[in-house]
């Protein structure tokens, strides 16, 4: 059971390679570069299908998560520490910051992009915490406008405060080294790294994520997706159950958001924006909803035309248009998992008897 | 002794005294039928005993503890299972994975063993399974354990929502209408199963319509009529009660 589940793993692993050898054959290597981009937006997406698809929270608000994450690192890489006050010794001290100079030559003292990355995902989970406790007690449209709000609030806070950069964003955020001189940064030199790092990330997080589906966790996240009270009766603490995998769905964005920032070297205001949250739960709709691969497969699929601007100025009416055909017409998703094992001599490998 | 005591429960909605001021005892080892007629508070009772709704007032003690105001799963995690009037499935879950799932309080993986899949959750994980189909075996319903639960027969969905209950290991089991929409043949294998399930030591408190089931198995009879108990006593002496025959037969027009 356990080797058949880790075959799709293997299959991904070997696609990655197969991509890298035919753009590099092809001579068109600027692929890798939104194939990158894509690898980080899977993040958000596989998190959010086991939110939505497996334990049925629909979330409005996950680009908010995402921006928090790629705002805080942005900031806190860029944030001139320079001047003085005990605590900022203290923090000198530890060696969480490091010593620079911004563009003009000017002392620039900021913090290490490990710290920040760090603590932008510790402010993220606190956040998704505190938002997601009192607004995971409501279901359905109820819980779709009150993380709708939540997105919103974000928002128009990035877009309002000029310590982020307002309408602008942040810009030269720095690279973040890794180990042995591979570091997230969307220098050319480092273009075939930087995709093997991303998708080294969304493979991680596809086997742990398949392993939570198929474990106790996992039944007891289906469970309250079909029947919330019978999975509370049956010893399913529900409330905490339905939380933790929202904070843990908002940290995989967050990663998202830190890494692509980094890779970027900047952030702006859209990606906190409400069409990207609509496009990620477009894209987990498309995918199949409770289908992690279809989703996975849909979501590259979609930001790497996206990201070439195959969809050109109507980039966001695509994904509404998407939204709007799935739920007209294929409700259940483009890519099920009945349709794999209709295929003739897969049938076996669900298991279903007749 | 007692597994089980109700003491003074009441519960209203409204105007409506759904649970009014009741008192009762389940014996460990017992089976205890809840009957009356549709709307005399059968179903408040069993959510009220097992957390779904919190009781105005009164008290409820199970297995020694104080229970009454406490949510589902902490009741379940004490020893209490369910099922449901209206059968309650996991859809899009095999039947194994759904008996499955009544093995929650046994089991201890939690988010991050789960992602790791680490050895000790694999081998909880295949012992949850083996139990699973273990009690599919003792339905004698092991050869749909990958079906999907909500396709099943209705009858099957019963037995597979019974079977999910049983996975608790639990002390006291509360039965919804177990028979409601099963043929004569059916309710009499549904009989004789809780019957079984009793002999295993637990203990059952059953709601009920189906009289023939109700007296055949039940040890002690309890019978409610607008929120209120009117009577409870062993079967033959609820039969011949003359408060439960005006209930369930009207009174004379006279």
């Amino acid at each position: 059971m356990a080797r058949r589940r880790n075959l799709p793993i293997v299959v991904l692993a070997l696609a990655v390679i197969a991509v890298h050898l035919a753009s590099a054959a092809a001579g068109k290597p600027q692929y890798l570069t939104q194939l990158t981009m894509a690898g980080y937006y899977s993040l958000v997406i596989v998190g959010l299908t086991l939110l939505m698809g497996y334990t049925g929270q629909i979330s409005l608000g996950h680009a908010g998560f995402f921006a928090i994450g790629g705002y805080t690192s942005g900031l806190l890489t860029t944030y001139n520490l320079q001047g003085g006050g005990a605590f900022l010794s203290l923090l000198r001290a530890t060696g969480l910051l490091i010593a620079g100079k911004d563009l003009y030559g000017g002392d620039l003292l900021v913090m290490r992009p490990w710290a920040a990355c760090l603590i932008a995902l510790a402010v993220t989970v606190g956040i998704a915490y505190l938002v997601g406790k009192p607004v995971l007690k409501l279901r359905g449209h109820y819980l779709a406008m009150a993380t709708l709000g939540f997105g919103t609030i974000v928002y128009k806070v990035v877009l309002g405060s000029s310590l982020v950069g307002a309408a602008d964003g942040i810009s030269d955020i720095p690279a973040f080294p890794l180990f042995a001189g591979l570091a997230v940064t969307g220098k050319s030199a480092l273009r075939v790294q930087n995709y093997y790092l991303a998708w080294g990330l969304v493979l991680g997080a596809m086997a742990l994520l398949t392993n939570l589906i198929h474990s106790r966790v996992g039944r007891a996240l289906r469970a309250i997706h079909g029947a919330e009270d019978a999975a509370n009766a049956m010893g399913v603490d529900t409330a905490r159950y339905k939380l933790h995998m929202f904070v843990l769905s908002a940290a995989l964005a967050a990663l998202g958001g830190v890494f692509l920032t980094h890779y970027n070297g900047g952030i702006g205001p859209s990606e906190a924006s409400i069409m990207k949250s609509v496009r990620y739960v477009a894209i987990v709709a498309v995918g199949g909803m409770a289908n992690l691969w279809g989703a996975l497969i849909m979501g590259v699929l979609l930001n790497f035309l996206s990201l070439r601007g195959s969809f050109g100025s109507y980039d966001d009416a695509v994904f509404g248009l998407i939204l709007l055909a799935i739920m007209l017409f294929a409700p259940d998703g483009l890519l099920r998992v009945e349709m794999v094992r209709r295929l003739p001599g897969l049938g076996r490998l669900r298991g279903r008897a007749p | 002794m007692s597994l089980l005591v109700v003491k003074a429960l009441c519960k209203r909605f409204g105007g409506l005294q759904a649970v009014g001021n009741v008192s009762f005892t389940v014996a460990a080892g017992s089976i205890k039928a809840l009957i009356g007629p549709n709307g005399a508070g059968k179903t408040t009772l069993f959510n009220l005993i097992f957390g779904a709704l919190p009781p105005d007032s009164g008290q409820v003690w199970f297995d020694g503890k104080q229970t009454d105001g406490w949510k589902p799963h902490q009741v379940a995690a004490a020893g209490m299972a369910r099922t449901f009037q209206h059968i309650r499935l996991f859809p899009k879950m095999t039947a194994w994975e759904n008996i499955a799932v009544g093995r929650h309080v046994h089991s201890r993986s939690g988010f991050l063993a789960s992602m790791l899949g680490l050895p000790w959750t694999r081998r909880e994980q295949r012992a949850v399974r083996e139990k699973a189909l273990d009690i599919m075996r003792f339905l004698g319903v092991e050869d749909r354990a990958d079906v999907e639960a909500t396709s099943l027969a209705y009858g099957q969905q019963r037995i597979i929502e019974l079977g999910r209950a049983l996975a608790c290991e639990p002390k006291l089991l509360l039965l919804d209408e177990p028979a409601a929409g099963l043929n004569m043949r059916e309710t009499s294998e549904m009989a004789k199963l809780i019957a079984r399930i009793r002999d295993t030591g637990v203990t059952v408190l059953l709601v009920e319509h189906d009289m023939t089931l109700v007296m055949n198995i039940s040890d002690e009879v309890l019978v409610l009529s607008y929120g209120e108990k009117i009577a409870d006593d062993k079967p033959l002496a609820i039969q011949k009660h003359p408060e439960v025959i005006k209930v369930y037969l009207g009174e004379d027009d006279a």
